[in-house]
């Protein structure tokens, strides 16, 4: 290994990087955007434009109402006057949810009966439509109870203390925030890109100048040639998850649990895997296109198959075993186990290991095939 | 003192297709060496080969008595190979390209500034040390290629079609630098298309179909040349090219721009035979004068024999 050497082409690759005034903003601004747009996008599905039609108009039936209002996933923007009102807001977009209250809710409620009340939920986006369902069911059950105490001490009886508590705790995220999970996974996401992209790229574009060729005829090795390389994007690398990190702390207040120095640690196992497989890729394409279209067709099913957005877990079993072969699946359970709930090597180091093993894998590979030679 | 290239027997094959079929050649130290022929004819697969950029198939390459084969890092350190494509970095400056290719090869950096002062003065180079390479002329960047090449002071450069798309002026002022550094001494083993620059080599190879055709200085390859060139000139090229075809006094006939050269095994029995098909044929305009043969000329010959 010949240092000058290395440290040629590192300065070389700084100075070209430098130089591209639109690749540096795009690979500056891309983790940025991803992280903003991922942070905003993901956060939970509130505040639903909801239409109501109050057939009671009571207090009761305003205390009701009010229950769904504090509840903060309904936004009460329309008054109904019949069911076609109800229905023909769901259908054009305006409300996603519609409720109904019955004319004979406070008189029923008197009579201690239970009043049925419609809530109807535009389910054609499943996942807004669970969180404003389960918020729903929520709003029923504590306004019942409310009643109940209200019944018993107008009755002069105690609250009876008999009943299940079923304490259910949120741990890591006590909030619920999507955010919290999202962003740790988008600093995943944005390192996989721009480190695949980048290392091949550096290699396919020297291919198409002819300057490889030189390279190949001069007395630097293959290995001085990659790490040279290598060294630069691995300090573009650590920009991108510095600033990924600044963005998620301080923007969005995700509480970074766990050893920093840790994360800083596996990011380097990562970039292993990534840069080799950018590697392996410009040693299999002959031009750019080709390349790019290479790696789309690598970067797309590996984020889903990931566990980036569904979990690993629920996926079918041969899902799950081809996510075994993604580098990102590992990557992913490391940093949002770090991030977000503090665990160190103790419980990390069976994803560590398989990360490194498959980083190992793929750069030897990429080593091997990027031969001195032309053919 | 061993040869500066010595290839004997080499073949190298791309599947099915030879590219080079037992090719053999010995260019000695100092000298301007060619090769010519046509498109496909191998000159750059003889090249990688020479640079250890191919693996050859079968065969020995010796760069100074070094074995590509076995030692190709050496041969490296030793040559410098400038490709087809002038090789640059077209986004880094005149120097730092300069630089890159000294301190790749190793060249200490004292060395270095002195080299590189040397070769910026030689190529009129000197006030462009900040430009970038890519806003340089043609002729300009082909000289930049060229300075990387030479940095680190190599014994022997090859260079692949040095002046393909260079205006007439550059190739001139390209040529006149290649006399300077073979004069200190440098081999140089240079490849093209053009039959007029093979005229200015020490000695020439006209290779095709991956094999030597003929070998020798331009001087010896025309004196070799047996049989006269008459020259026609005439404005119809065309129609006088087809009623010599079949006259048995001329082995051959191709148009060289204003005229048609013959080439003939006797101009005195040629003449009147060539200038009695004309009139038969109804060229009327034909001027008939016998010239020395062009290297272009042999080559032709060599071709059709």
């Amino acid at each position: 290994m010949n240092w000058r050497r290395v440290w040629t082409i590192a300065v070389k690759e700084y100075t070209q990087f430098f130089r591209d005034h639109r690749t540096v903003i795009s690979t500056m601004l891309m983790p940025l955007i991803q992280v903003l747009l991922y942070g905003y996008l993901s956060s939970d599905v509130k505040h639903q434009p909801t239409i109501v039609w109050d057939l009671s108009r009571t207090a009761e039936s305003q205390q009701l109402l009010d229950a769904f209002t504090n509840s903060a996933y309904f936004d009460i923007r329309y008054r109904a006057h019949s069911m076609s009102d109800v229905v023909r807001h769901i259908d054009d977009d305006q409300a996603l949810a519609g409720i109904v209250i019955p004319p004979d809710y406070a008189k029923l409620l008197h009579e201690k009966k239970s009043p049925e009340v419609m809530v109807g939920v535009d389910a054609s986006d499943a996942t807004a439509a669970q969180a404003a369902l389960a918020a729903a069911g929520a709003v029923g059950s504590s306004v019942t109870q409310q009643l109940q105490i209200q019944q018993l001490k107008l009755e002069g009886a105690a609250p009876s203390g008999i009943g299940v508590d079923v304490r259910a705790r949120a741990w890591y995220n006590p909030g619920l925030r999507q955010e919290v999970f999202i962003v740790p996974g988008v600093l995943a996401l944005v390192l996989q890109f721009t480190m695949t992209f980048l290392s091949m790229s550096t290699i396919v574009r020297e291919r198409e100048l002819g300057t490889l060729e030189q390279l190949i005829v001069s007395p630097i090795r293959s290995s001085e040639l990659m790490i040279g390389k290598m060294v630069p994007l691995v300090t573009i690398g650590y920009i991108n998850v510095t600033m990924i990190l600044l963005v998620a702390v301080f923007w969005f207040g995700v509480p970074v649990v766990g050893s920093v120095l840790l994360l800083y640690f596996t990011v380097l196992v990562f970039f292993f895997a990534t840069l080799g497989l950018g590697t392996l890729v410009s040693t299999i394409a002959k031009t750019y296109i080709q390349a790019v279209q290479l790696i789309q067709l690598f970067l797309l099913p590996s984020m889903l198959l990931s566990g980036f957005i569904f979990p690993v877990d629920a996926m079918p079993k041969l899902m799950q075993v081809l996510s075994y072969f993604v580098p990102l699946t590992y990557f992913l359970t490391i940093v949002r186990g770090i991030i977000i709930k503090g665990i160190g090597v103790d419980y990390l180091w069976p994803q560590i290991l398989m990360l490194l093993a498959l980083g190992l894998a793929v750069f030897t590979t990429a080593v091997l095939r990027f031969q001195k030679r032309i053919d | 003192m061993p040869a500066a290239i010595a290839a004997s027997a080499v073949t190298r094959r791309f599947g099915e297709i030879v590219a080079i079929e037992r090719l053999s050649l010995e260019v000695e130290g100092g000298e301007i060496f060619a090769i010519v022929g046509p498109d496909g004819a191998g000159k750059t697969t003889l090249m990688r080969l020479i640079c250890g950029a191919l693996a050859l198939d079968e065969g020995t390459l010796l760069v100074d008595g070094i074995d590509v084969r076995r030692q190709a890092w050496r041969v490296q350190a030793a040559i410098g190979y400038m490709p087809q494509r002038f090789s640059l970095y077209p986004d880094l400056s005149v120097m730092e390209n300069l630089r890159f290719y000294g301190n790749i090869f190793g060249v200490p950096r004292l060395e270095f500034a002195k080299r590189a002062q040397e070769l910026l003065n030689d190529f009129a180079l000197a006030p462009f040390t900040r430009r970038l390479a890519d806003e340089l002329s043609g002729g300009m960047k082909q000289k930049l290629a060229l300075a990387c090449t030479l940095i680190h002071s190599p014994t022997t450069i090859l260079l692949d079609e040095p002046t393909a798309g260079v205006d007439p002026v550059s190739r001139r002022e390209f040529w006149r630098i290649l006399y300077r550094i073979s004069a200190g001494g440098t081999t140089i083993f240079v490849s093209t298309p053009y039959m007029d620059e093979a005229e200015r080599a020490h000695r020439v190879a006209f290779i095709t179909h991956g094999a030597i055709l003929s070998l020798g200085s331009p001087a010896d390859l025309k004196a070799h040349l047996a049989g006269e060139v008459v020259e026609i000139t005439t404005q119809q090229r065309p129609k006088a090219r087809r009623a010599l075809r079949d006259e048995p006094s001329v082995r051959s006939i191709e148009i060289f721009g204003e005229a048609l050269h013959a080439l003939v095994p006797s101009a005195a029995n040629a003449i009147p035979a060539i200038e009695a098909r004309l009139r038969d044929a109804g060229v009327t305009d034909a001027v008939l004068r016998v010239i020395p043969p062009s290297l272009e000329d042999t080559f032709v010959a060599r071709l059709s024999s």
